[in-house]
């Protein structure tokens, strides 16, 4: 079954590990010298970053959006690098090395929510916001119950995904260097504190660039290694993976089965995109429209060779370490990246391979405490509470603890969740974005009688269907609360989420027509279109 | 002040108005810019779906024609997946190109318009 959740647990899955061959050892799972070495370096070199940019770090505008100073290939950096984690570099390159082309069908479906983020929302975003998606949303309808409702629906994507982050960033660190899963979530909720509560946007705009430079090097180093083995020919390699492991490791599995499921989750990976409110919030982080375009191009791009390059990685990493040791060292396959990366160039490779990894999973940890402390200082705070009234000081200062407050939980439901099978709350993270998020955020740009009620009813109902169907399907209802059958008979429930977050705000806006929102409609186009008057 | 004296002297026949925010919102140009702007999203939008979705539904319903050969022991599957990604930035690319050279300048030429 094709989706994020099957994935990610078949990666922490339990299954049978064959004996593996005697003479194959690695280092993984004990701390060595340059793996702890380039783990320092990494941690300095980003606190480092965010001393400086603590110093420029005085107003809202900086803390939420970098001061609007990231440039579009900066940016694009930034989108990339929150958005390749390391589930995505570790996950996918196993499942290539343990299932063959089923993981290369997995990696196509994760790039094409860029392309539909550019057509549909990324200039009217920038032109119609401040700092976060509910500004747009909220736009020209009534504030108040609009930003709780928008709240709501950002809090919750963002926390289901902060969870899958944790608990994984627990089991990840514990595989590579040994650590304990406690100290693991500690240090992880720490130092991605310190980034985000002293250095705000521009420290953890930086941290992803940085992040997305190291990942992309060190997966394009591992992909030239590998087919330096095989004379840099990709024929060579895939002949080398049949020989070794059948022709059907070049053939499509059992991953896709059912069309309406594939749909349903080439939606959510599409749509869900639009609705990740970390990932709209950098955003609002260039200077205008035409920059934010241009980052989506990069990032587009960026993004689209890391897929690419990827499957040969696993590829490699199944002929070279052996699909045998792979699942010996980890059950799931996360380690196939990391082992053939020792393989290829010792101890050394490893460590920085591992270091980039625990970089990875700090520097979306940290966008998501952003977004999600955002969601509370400024959409709840700033215009609910204070009725859109704060002095800059009170601006920070709310953003600030609610950062703190959000990175406590995010450390203490790591913790609370371990061992826990997450896989599902990545599935539910898109599953949530795409019927609660972005539903409503479309509607509001392009739908001139959509109303306050209407983008409230949407984003309920898109959150509720979205995440009752989850709790009631395969993954939550059986393999976690261990019911005989599952009552929802899809794993993706988002073709019928979405569809129903849509009915909702379209039906209850006509129910409940508003003659301002209407007016406002159309002179905001004058910033919609042209960008007059954009922020 | 009527409105032909509040449109300044044309030059090749093109009025160089002051508009006002109304005046603007109501221009025929505005309306092809905003309606133009969303007929190319739609169509990109369309062609995206058919690229990946065309894929997963081969992947699906047709898994044997993906598994043909193409080469010693390459599969047609694999270029076909390559393809699919390749595809999504290059519809990306093709976005931002017509956005700078047709819709940027236009509006440029219409923010111009504006009564300062």
């Amino acid at each position: 079954m094709l989706s994020p959740g099957a994935v990610m647990q078949f990666l922490l899955t339990q299954t049978q590990a064959p004996a593996a061959s005697a003479a194959q050892e690695t280092s993984l799972g004990h701390p060595t010298a340059p793996a702890i070495g380039f783990f320092f370096l990494i941690v300095a070199v980003t606190l480092v970053i965010t001393y400086w940019a603590a110093k420029r770090t005085k107003t809202s505008k900086e803390f939420y959006a970098a001061g609007r100073s990231v440039s579009a290939i900066q940016n694009g950096f930034a989108l990339a690098g929150d958005y390749m984690s390391a589930a995505s570099f570790l996950g996918i390159s196993g499942m290539v090395a343990l299932k063959g082309y089923d993981g290369m069908i997995y990696a196509t479906g994760w790039l094409v929510g860029w392309p539909a983020l550019m057509f549909l929302i990324a200039e009217p975003l920038r032109n119609l916001g401040k700092f976060t998606f509910a500004d747009v949303v909220a736009f020209r309808l009534r504030q108040r119950p609009v930003r709780i409702a928008a709240a709501i629906g950002g809090v919750l994507t963002v926390l289901t995904y902060t969870i899958a982050q944790m608990v994984g960033a627990g089991s990840l660190i514990k595989l590579m260097f040994g650590l304990h899963y406690e100290y693991a979530e500690i240090i992880v909720g720490a130092v991605m504190l310190a980034y985000v509560l002293f250095g705000g946007m521009i420290a953890t705009s930086w941290v992803q660039i940085i992040k997305a430079v190291l990942l992309l090097f060190g997966v394009s180093l591992m992909m030239i290694l590998v087919l330096s083995r095989f004379g840099f020919s990709p024929g060579n390699l895939y002949e080398a993976v049949a020989a070794k492991y059948g022709q059907k490791a070049l053939e499509p599995g059992g991953l896709v089965t059912n069309p309406v499921e594939a749909v349903s989750l080439g939606l959510a990976l599409m749509f869900g995109l639009l609705g990740l409110p970390h990932i709209l919030m950098r955003f609002y982080t260039v200077p205008d429209a035409k920059a934010a375009r241009k980052s989506v191009l990069y990032a587009t791009g960026f993004i689209g060779y890391f897929y690419i390059i990827i499957p040969i990685v696993g590829f490699g990493a199944s002929v070279l370490v052996g699909r045998d040791f792979i699942t010996k060292i980890d059950k799931g396959g996360n380690m196939a990246s990391p082992l053939v990366a020792e393989l290829l160039a010792g101890t050394p490779f490893l460590g920085f391979i591992a270091a980039v990894a625990f970089a990875t999973i700090l520097a979306v940890v940290a966008g998501l405490t952003l977004a999600g402390a955002s969601a509370y200082s400024h959409d709840i705070y700033v215009n609910v509470i204070k009725k859109g009234h704060a002095t800059e000081e009170e601006q920070v200062k709310a953003a600030k603890i609610a950062t703190v407050v959000f990175g406590l939980f995010a450390v203490l439901l790591g913790i609370l969740f371990k061992g826990q099978n997450v896989a599902y709350m990545v599935g539910l993270t898109f599953a949530v974005a795409c019927s609660a998020n972005f539903p409503a955020l479309l509607l509001s740009i392009i739908w001139k009688r959509m109303t306050t009620w209407g983008a409230v009813a949407s984003i309920l109902v898109g959150t509720f269907t979205s995440i009752g169907m989850i709790v009631l399907s395969q993954t939550v209802w059986v393999d976690v609360l261990k019911n005989p059958a599952p009552i929802f008979p899809f794993k993706n429930p988002a073709i019928f989420s979405m569809t129903a977050a849509f009915l909702a705000g379209w039906l209850v806006s006509l129910a409940t027509p508003e003659a301002e929102a209407q007016d406002k409609f159309e002179d905001e186009k004058l910033r919609t279109y042209l960008g007059v008057g954009a922020e | 002040m009527t409105d032909a004296a509040r449109n300044v002297s044309t030059i090749k026949g093109e009025p160089r108005a002051h508009k006002s925010v109304h005046e603007l919102l109501e221009s025929p140009d505005f309306k092809r810019l905003v309606s133009k702007r969303w007929s190319v999203s739609l169509v990109m939008l369309l062609l995206l779906f058919v690229s990946y979705y065309g894929y997963i539904l081969l992947v699906g319903l047709s898994p044997a024609t993906l598994a043909q050969k193409i080469g010693d022991v390459t599969t047609l599957g694999i270029p076909l997946g390559i393809a699919s990604i390749l595809a999504a930035w290059v519809l990306t690319a093709v976005y931002v190109v017509w956005a700078n050279r047709s819709y940027d300048p236009e509006v440029e030429r219409l923010k111009g318009q504006l009564k300062s």
